[in-house]
C-alpha cells in the first residue's frame, strides 16, 4: 500500500514538471463533462423533467457516477492506459521486479489532470445536494459514499478487463469505451429510464445498477426494500471485481508463453 | 558450481503475416495468417559464478529470447533452466530479486523526475534495507561518477549519462546476477569505457556475475572472457575468444605506408585489400608467409614510410563463423 | 494535384488495416446511439406535447451522428501534424514541392473519409432495421436525402477548414493542448453534437446561429428529416460556402503568417 502511494507521488511530481499542459488538460476535463450537465439541464428544462425523477434527483445521480469515472480514471489509469505500457516494453520491465503485476501497473500510471472532472462533479453534486430536501444521517452519508467507491470499483473492473485483452490483439479493445464512457453515459441517468433489458445487463453483470440505483432510492427516501441492504448493495461491485483479476492472471500467463 | 544451467531449452512463436497491396489490405480484414517461427532450438550452457559471458548473433538469432527466459519474464515451451537453484518463470517473484536487467534502448528510470527519485522508488519496489541502499548508493555514485547528475530530471541527460544511471540502477539490490542488453549501444567513446570499466570492475570486486548481449566486437574483447554465439535459434558456439581466435585467427592484415607512391606490388599467397597512392593494406595467413620476407617484398615498390601488422578485428571472425554456419 | 490524391490512398489504406478497432467503434456508435435514444424516449415520454423536434427526427439526428461521427467530430488528433508544429521538422515540409494549406486540408479529409467508410455502411445497415422507437427514419423526401448529401459533404469541407485553423494555432501556441480543447468543446457543443440545436434554450439557439459550428452538423441532420425545407437548405448551402471561403482564406493567411515566424526563428 505504501508502495502504492511512492508511485503516486513520483509521478505526481513527473506530471507536475508540465505545469502549464496540466492545467489546460484539468480545465478541459472541467468542461467537457460541464458541457453534458448543460446538455441535460437544457433538456430537463425544455421537458420539464423525466418519468419519476426532478433534475436535482438527476443530478445526484450524475454527480455520483461523474465522480467515480473521474477517480477511476486518475486512480486506475494504469489498466486504461495499459496498451502504450505494452507496446512499449514496459511490461517486460514490471515481469523483471519482485512485485505483483497488478500493484505494479496500477503504479505506472496516474492521470491527475481528471482532478478536473472530479471538480466538475463536486460542483453537480452541489447544485444536486442543494436543491434536493433531504434528511441527511451518517447513514445516507456512507452510502454515498459507498456508492462513489462501488462505482470506482466497477470501473476498475472494466479498466482491467480491457487491458487484459492487449495481451492478445497489440491495440486492445476499443470495445472497452463501450461500457466505461459508454457506462458512464448511461448510468449518469437513473437507470429505470431505459428499457428493461438494460438496466438488468447493468445491474446484474456490470452493476452500475448497484452502485447507483438502489442506494440512491435508499437516499432519497424511496426504497422498497430493507434499508441495509440498499447501503451495502455497493459492495456488490466486489462481486464484479473478482472475475477480472482471475481473467488478468489469465492473461499474464498468456503473455509470458508467447512474448510480446 | 554452476549459477546458471539451461538444457535443452526450446521456444517458437506465431507471426501473423502482412501483405502490401490494397486488395491484400482487405483481405486482411477478414482472415489473418500465421506462421511459425522456432527462435530457440534445443539451447543448452552453463555459466559459472563469477564470469562474463558475451552472448553474440545477429539480430532474430535469438537472444533477447534467451535473456527473457533467463529472467523469468518468457516461459519456454520446452527444456529446464535453472538459476541460483530457482526455475525463473516459475519463481519469478522470488528470483527476480537476485538479477539485475538493463534493457539498453529502454529506460528503466521515470524521465521527468530526478534520477535520486527514481533510485528511492526502485529502493522501495526492492525493499532494500535503507543502510544497504546507502552503501550501494554510495559505491555506486562513486565507481560511475554520478555525483553531478543524480538531481538532474532523466530527459535531461546524454545518452552515456543516463546509461550510466541505468547500470546504476540495476545494481542497487546487490543482484548476484546482471543481465545486459546491448549496454554500450549509441554511447560516445568516452563513456563506452567507462562502462566497460565499471562492469569489469564490479565482476572482479563483487563477483557478480555478467551476461551480455551487444553486437559491439570491442566490449566482448574489453570483457568478455567467454563467448556464447547463438544463431537461427541454435548455439553455434560455447567457448573463450581466445580459442576463437586460435581457430580462426592466423589470419593477419599489414599495412604499408609509401613514402614516394609506388605500383601495388602482387606477392602470392597473400590478398590485397586496398591499395592507394602511398598506403597498400594486404592480408596473408601468418603461418604461411614469413613476416619477414613479406616485408622485404613490399619495400621493393618503394621505401616505407611505416609498417603496421594486426591481428585479424575480431568483427571478421564472427563474421567468418556466421558464414561457415550460413546465418 | 496527384500528390494529395496518393496521400488520401495512403492514408485510406492505412485506415484500413486497424480492423478491430473498426468492429469495436461499431459496437460503440451502436451503444451510444441506442442509450441516447433511450434517454430522449423517457424524456418525450414525460412531455412529448409541442416540442420543436418530434421524436422521429431526434432519433435520426441521433444515429447521423453516430453514422458520421468521424466525420463530422471536431476533434480529431493528428498526431504527426501536431509533431510537424511542434517539433520542428516542419522544415522538411517547407522544402517540399507544393504549398502546405491544401497538402494538410487533403491530409484531414482524407482521414475522415477513411475512418468514417468503414463505419458508415455497417451502422447505417443495424439502424434501419432496429424495433421502433430505436429505428432510423427514412429521409423525409428524395430531395431530401440528395440534399442531405451534399450538405454533409460541404459539412465536411467546413469542419476540416475549422479543424485546420485549430492546427494552425498551434503554431503560436506551441501545445496541442490549449487551443484544441477548448476549441473542441464549445465547437462540439454548438454544432448540434451535445444537444440538437433546436432543443436548446431559445436565446442559445440564436448565438449557435452566428458560429459556423452547426452548418456542419446540425444543419445537414435536419435537411435530412426535412426539418429543413428544401428551398431553406438551397440557401444553407449558400451560407455554407460563405463560412467555408472565410475560413480557408483565414487559414492560408495564417498559415502564411505562421510559416514565415517558423522561418524567421530557424524552425
Amino acid at each position: 500500500m505504501r508502495l502504492y502511494f511512492k508511485y503516486m507521488s513520483i509521478l505526481f511530481k513527473s506530471q507536475m514538471q508540465y505545469r502549464t499542459s496540466f492545467l489546460l488538460l484539468c480545465a478541459g476535463q472541467f468542461f467537457v463533462p460541464f458541457a453534458v450537465f448543460a446538455a441535460m439541464y437544457f433538456l430537463f428544462e425544455r421537458f420539464g423533467g423525466l418519468p419519476g425523477w426532478t433534475f436535482h434527483e438527476a443530478a445526484l445521480c450524475f454527480g455520483v457516477i461523474q465522480m467515480a469515472f473521474a477517480l477511476a480514471e486518475c486512480f486506475v489509469r494504469g489498466f486504461d492506459a495499459f496498451s502504450n505500457l505494452i507496446v512499449r516494453g514496459g511490461f517486460d520491465r514490471l515481469l523483471v521486479r519482485p512485485r505483483g503485476t497488478v500493484i505494479q501497473v496500477l503504479g505506472s500510471n496516474f492521470e491527475f489532470t481528471r482532478f478536473g472532472r472530479m471538480l466538475q462533479s463536486a460542483v453537480v453534486l452541489g447544485i444536486a445536494v442543494n436543491g434536493l430536501s433531504i434528511a441527511w444521517t451518517p447513514a445516507k452519508i456512507i452510502t454515498l459514499l459507498l456508492m462513489i467507491i462501488g462505482g470506482v470499483v466497477v470501473f476498475s473492473g472494466i479498466y482491467i478487463l480491457a487491458a487484459t485483452f492487449c495481451f492478445w490483439t497489440v491495440q486492445g479493445l476499443e470495445v472497452a469505451n463501450i461500457f466505461t464512457d459508454g457506462g458512464r453515459e448511461m448510468a449518469q441517468y437513473p437507470l429505470d429510464i431505459y428499457a428493461k433489458w438494460v438496466t438488468r445487463f447493468f445491474t446484474f453483470i456490470i452493476p452500475f445498477g448497484a452502485v447507483s440505483y438502489l442506494p440512491l432510492l435508499y437516499i432519497l427516501g424511496r426504497a422498497d426494500g430493507p434499508d441495509l441492504l440498499c447501503m451495502a448493495m455497493p459492495l456488490a461491485s466486489l462481486l464484479f471485481l473478482a472475475p477480472c483479476l482471475a481473467v488478468w492472471r489469465i492473461g499474464v500467463r498468456h503473455y509470458r508463453s508467447t512474448g510480446s | 558450481m554452476s549459477l546458471i544451467t539451461l538444457t535443452g531449452i526450446g521456444k517458437s512463436f506465431k507471426v501473423a503475416k502482412r501483405s502490401a497491396g490494397f486488395r491484400e489490405a482487405v483481405k486482411a480484414l477478414f482472415v489473418r495468417e500465421h506462421t511459425i517461427v522456432e527462435a530457440l532450438k534445443d539451447i543448452s550452457f552453463t555459466v559459472r559464478e563469477g564470469e562474463i559471458v558475451g552472448y553474440i548473433g545477429p539480430n532474430g538469432a535469438g537472444k533477447s529470447t534467451t535473456i527473457k527466459i533467463m529472467s523469468g519474464v518468457l516461459v519456454p515451451d520446452q527444456g529446464a533452466c535453472s538459476i541460483m537453484g530457482f526455475t525463473p518463470w516459475k519463481d519469478r517473484v522470488r528470483y527476480v530479486r537476485h538479477i539485475g536487467v538493463v534493457f539498453g534502448q529502454r529506460s528503466q528510470l521515470w524521465w521527468d523526475v530526478p534520477v535520486i527519485d527514481s533510485f528511492e522508488l526502485l529502493r522501495d519496489i526492492y525493499a532494500i534495507p535503507p543502510d544497504i541502499y546507502r552503501k550501494n548508493l554510495d559505491m555506486l555514485t562513486e565507481m560511475l561518477n554520478l555525483a553531478d547528475i543524480l538531481r538532474t530530471p532523466v530527459r535531461q541527460l546524454s545518452l552515456g549519462q543516463r546509461m550510466r544511471c541505468e547500470i546504476a540502477a540495476s545494481l542497487l539490490h546487490d543482484p548476484a546476477i546482471l543481465f545486459l542488453d546491448e549496454p554500450t549501444i549509441g554511447l560516445d567513446a568516452e563513456s563506452k569505457i567507462a562502462v566497460r570499466n565499471f562492469i569489469r570492475t564490479i565482476n572482479r570486486e563483487r563477483g557478480v556475475t555478467v551476461i551480455l548481449t551487444t553486437h559491439d566486437m570491442h566490449d566482448i574483447e574489453a570483457l568478455a572472457g567467454r563467448i556464447l554465439m547463438i544463431g537461427k535459434g541454435t548455439l553455434l558456439y560455447d567457448g573463450s575468444l581466445s580459442e576463437l581466435r586460435s581457430r580462426y585467427g592466423t589470419q593477419k592484415t599489414i599495412k604499408v605506408d609509401y613514402k614516394v607512391s609506388a605500383s601495388p606490388i602482387n606477392v602470392p599467397g597473400v590478398q590485397c585489400l586496398s591499395w592507394s597512392s602511398g598506403r597498400a593494406v594486404y592480408t596473408f595467413d601468418s603461418d604461411r608467409i614469413d613476416i619477414t620476407e613479406l616485408i622485404n617484398r613490399l619495400s621493393a615498390g618503394g621505401e616505407l614510410a611505416d609498417v603496421e601488422i594486426g591481428s585479424r578485428p575480431v568483427d571478421d571472425l564472427i563474421l567468418q563463423l556466421y558464414k561457415e554456419h550460413r546465418v | 494535384m496527384n500528390a494529395p490524391l496518393s496521400l488520401l490512398k495512403m492514408r485510406f489504406l492505412m485506415g484500413l488495416q486497424y480492423r478491430a478497432a473498426a468492429a469495436a467503434g461499431i459496437l460503440t456508435q451502436l451503444f451510444f446511439g441506442l442509450i441516447l435514444i433511450m434517454v430522449y424516449v423517457a424524456f418525450y415520454t414525460h412531455n412529448g406535447e409541442a416540442q420543436p423536434m418530434t421524436l422521429k427526427e431526434v432519433v435520426a439526428y441521433v444515429w447521423l451522428q453516430q453514422m458520421f461521427f468521424t466525420l463530422i467530430v471536431l476533434w480529431q488528433f493528428d498526431g504527426e501534424l501536431f509533431e510537424l508544429i511542434t517539433g520542428g521538422n516542419i522544415a522538411y515540409e517547407l522544402c517540399r514541392p507544393w504549398r502546405l494549406y491544401p497538402i494538410w486540408y487533403a491530409k484531414l479529409l482524407a482521414a475522415r473519409l477513411a475512418s468514417v467508410s468503414l463505419r458508415c455502411l455497417p451502422v447505417a445497415l443495424v439502424v434501419f432495421i432496429l424495433p421502433e422507437p430505436y429505428r432510423m427514419p427514412l429521409p423525409a423526401s428524395p430531395a431530401a436525402s440528395l440534399l442531405f448529401i451534399l450538405t454533409l459533404l460541404s459539412g465536411l469541407l467546413l469542419v476540416a477548414a475549422i479543424s485546420m485553423l485549430v492546427y494552425i494555432s498551434v503554431f503560436w501556441t506551441m501545445s496541442p493542448v490549449g487551443s484544441v480543447l477548448m476549441i473542441a468543446v464549445a465547437g462540439e457543443f454548438f454544432a448540434g453534437m451535445i444537444v440538437p440545436v433546436p432543443l436548446m434554450p431559445d436565446w442559445m439557439q440564436t448565438f449557435a446561429g452566428l458560429l459556423p459550428f452547426r452548418w456542419t452538423v446540425d444543419f445537414p441532420f435536419r435537411v435530412y428529416t426535412g426539418h429543413i425545407g428544401v428551398r431553406e437548405a438551397l440557401a444553407g448551402i449558400g451560407i455554407q460556402m460563405i463560412w467555408l471561403a472565410a475560413l480557408a482564406a483565414a487559414g492560408e493567411w495564417l498559415m502564411g503568417r505562421a510559416l514565415k515566424r517558423v522561418v524567421v526563428q530557424g524552425g
